[in-house]
């Protein structure tokens, strides 16, 4: 069958799939919630920013510009994040692959339906900090223009693609080691101190903001966030555009390659 | 040139490299200097073919490599060795094509969406699957029909008993219309009402539809009552590829008589028709030698109290337990079945 077959395939069951995983998404509404909250880890960090900038501002950021830079934070993390290394890492061990490997679908397309099903939820669970910051901090700052709405729509994209792609890489590591969630913790690491996740990235050292550019995590959160909170204007976003989807595109071969290596070495233990 | 076989397996081998060491914090501890390995052959050289629209029971002890056949059959596993074609697809390549032909029902595993209706899970099958829409009525229609499905579809999965679960999860596999089954203890853990159920529609669903069935099951009652044809592994080599009433003849050429008594019996008199394997008051059951049958029976006809009398073959779990147990293949009868060692 050819791949313009599967591609067509793809294409009519996706809404589907997406339908199913929404009510998926329902049934664990609870448990998404208390997830969500193991992820508010921006307001930790907008607490303490703010007592640091009371007296006077930290770089540019006022205590107000650090709450709209850390619940825009928050909104972009909700909106791509993955959690796709669990359950990848959970069913590689268990075996339960299996059911997903004898579909005619791609288990990785099958996995990002359920993924991107779940954001409507977690959207409106957030709703709440984004009314906060487009109403109280920055009102009239979203949208700004067409053209910026579109790039920030295309960044979130990208960083979701990118989260979900690294999700699939790291997770497929389980095919060769007995697990793959300590290399994640590696990964969170480098995520928590080098996106933008606790520390705007503009108060890093000059030094360092050259490298820190040039690594994945800026384009997951720092990079939409900051066109978002309009910092980042005109000619800056095509080009940060540009090395995000270099990201993404490495991401996804990489992900994908490792997948079909991977499954080859599959064992289907008890599944 | 006539259509291709089912099922063709060509030296087929699967090992898996498994990390071994001993219990204990120091064995631990060792482990992670130096790991030591064990190669397990779970399929060894297996050659067979299966025609369209056959039922082939698949038996062996636990461990004998059925599961993992059926694994590598379906995609799921790589060979080591050797090659398998399904209706001329090549199964480790995973083609949708491929995919769509088949169906592996895991009685201990499954496939259905836990905290939806099974509703849900056939809706994403449909799609999936790409069945239009007036084939998945028509479908749905058939196995509601056959399953009895009307008023479990719409209730979660995890409030399903396993029964109601199983019959789901058959519907939910077939619902492609599949045209290779490869079931793995589909009846496993239902009571038996559940299991004729199961075990009439999948004989309903091969002559309807003409499909080939390869099953596994530790319930001998569900490879003698659906297939007409058994292959035997042991330690992931074939043991013995024919029918099963020749098998049965080869191992255990007795033949087992039970009696019912009215009034005392004599146990004696019962005793030189054969060898008594079990006597009471009410009941007792004899193992004969087919060659005296005829006249055993008439012996034991002859006898006052004897009231009823039945012929039957020994239990199959008897005979696979006493196929197993034997250090060499058996002797099975060369015209009707093949054996693997002697092939």
């Amino acid at each position: 069958m050819s791949a313009r077959a599967d591609l067509r395939r793809v294409v009519r069951a996706y809404p589907t799939l997406l339908r199913v995983g929404l009510a998926e998404a329902v049934a664990y509404r609870a448990e998404m919630l208390v997830w969500m909250l193991t992820t508010t880890m921006p307001l930790v960090s907008l607490a303490l920013w703010s007592a640091v900038a009371e007296t006077a501002p930290v770089g540019r950021f006022t205590q107000r510009g650090f709450a709209a830079y850390f619940l825009a934070t928050l909104l972009v993390r909700q909106l791509t994040g993955s959690w796709l290394v669990w359950e990848l890492n959970q069913e590689i061990r268990s075996g339960t692959l299996s059911r997903r490997l004898l579909r005619p679908i791609h288990p990785l397309i099958t996995y990002s339906a359920q993924n991107l099903a779940a954001i409507p939820l977690r959207f409106a669970m957030t709703l709440p900090a984004a009314v906060v910051w487009l109403v109280v901090l920055e009102p009239g700052a979203f949208p700004r223009s067409p053209l910026a709405l579109g790039a920030g729509l295309l960044a979130i994209l990208g960083a979701w693609l990118i989260n979900f792609f690294t999700m699939a890489l790291i997770g497929s590591i389980a095919f060769y080691l007995e697990s793959s969630t300590a290399i994640f913790d590696l990964w969170m690491v480098a995520f928590m101190l080098l996106s933008g996740y606790l520390v705007p990235l503009e108060l890093f050292p000059a030094a360092l903001r050259g490298v820190i550019h040039a690594l994945p995590f800026r384009y997951v959160i720092a990079f939409p966030v900051e066109i978002f909170t309009g910092t980042l204007r005109g000619e800056a976003i095509v080009g940060e555009l540009g090395i995000q989807w270099a990201y993404v595109l490495g991401a996804g071969a990489a992900a994908i390659l490792a997948f079909r290596s991977g499954v080859k070495r599959f064992s289907a233990f008890g599944g | 040139m006539s259509s291709p076989l089912a099922v063709e397996v060509r030296a087929l081998s699967k090992t898996y490299e498994v990390h071994e060491r001993p219990p204990g914090l120091a064995a631990a501890l060792r482990s992670v200097f130096r790991r030591k390995y064990k190669t397990i052959h779970a399929v060894s050289d297996l050659s067979f073919t299966v025609e369209p629209g056959e039922r082939v029971g698949f038996l062996g002890p636990n461990g004998a490599g059925k599961t993992t056949t059926l694994k590598m059959l379906a995609g799921l596993l790589h060979p080591t060795a050797g090659e398998a074609r399904i209706a001329g697809y090549v199964p480790r390549r995973r083609e949708a094509a491929f995919l769509k032909s088949i169906t592996l029902v895991m009685g201990q595993k499954q496939q259905l969406l836990w905290d939806l209706p099974p509703a849900d899970t056939f809706t994403m099958n449909r799609a999936i699957y790409e069945v239009s829409d007036a084939d998945f009525a028509e479908t749905l229609g058939e196995l509601t029909e056959l399953l009895d499905l009307g008023a479990i579809m719409k209730k979660p999965t995890r409030q399903l008993s396993l029964g109601e679960r199983m019959k789901c999860e058959l519907a939910a596999a077939l619902l492609h219309r599949p045209q290779l089954l490869f079931l793995d203890e589909p009846t496993i853990g239902l009571d038996v009402a559940m299991q004729l159920t199961v075990r009439e529609f999948i004989r309903q669903y091969n002559e309807r539809r003409g499909a080939t069935v390869l099953l596994t099951s530790h319930y001998m009652d569900d490879v003698a009552s659906l297939c007409p044809r058994v292959v035997v592994i042991d330690q992931g080599r074939l043991r013995y590829d024919g029918d099963l009433p020749s098998l049965v003849r080869s191992i255990q050429p007795d033949k087992r008589v039970a009696l019912r008594f009215s009034g005392s019996a004599d146990r004696e008199a019962v005793a030189r028709a054969g060898t008594i394997v079990d006597f009471d008051a009410a009941h007792a059951v004899i193992q004969i030698p087919r060659v005296d049958l005829r006249e055993a029976v008439g012996h034991l006809l002859g006898l006052s109290f004897v009231a009823d009398l039945t012929i039957e073959d020994p239990p199959l779990e008897e005979v696979m337990r006493e196929l197993f147990s034997a250090s060499k293949p058996a002797e099975a009868d060369a015209d009707a079945g093949t054996q693997a060692d002697s092939a």
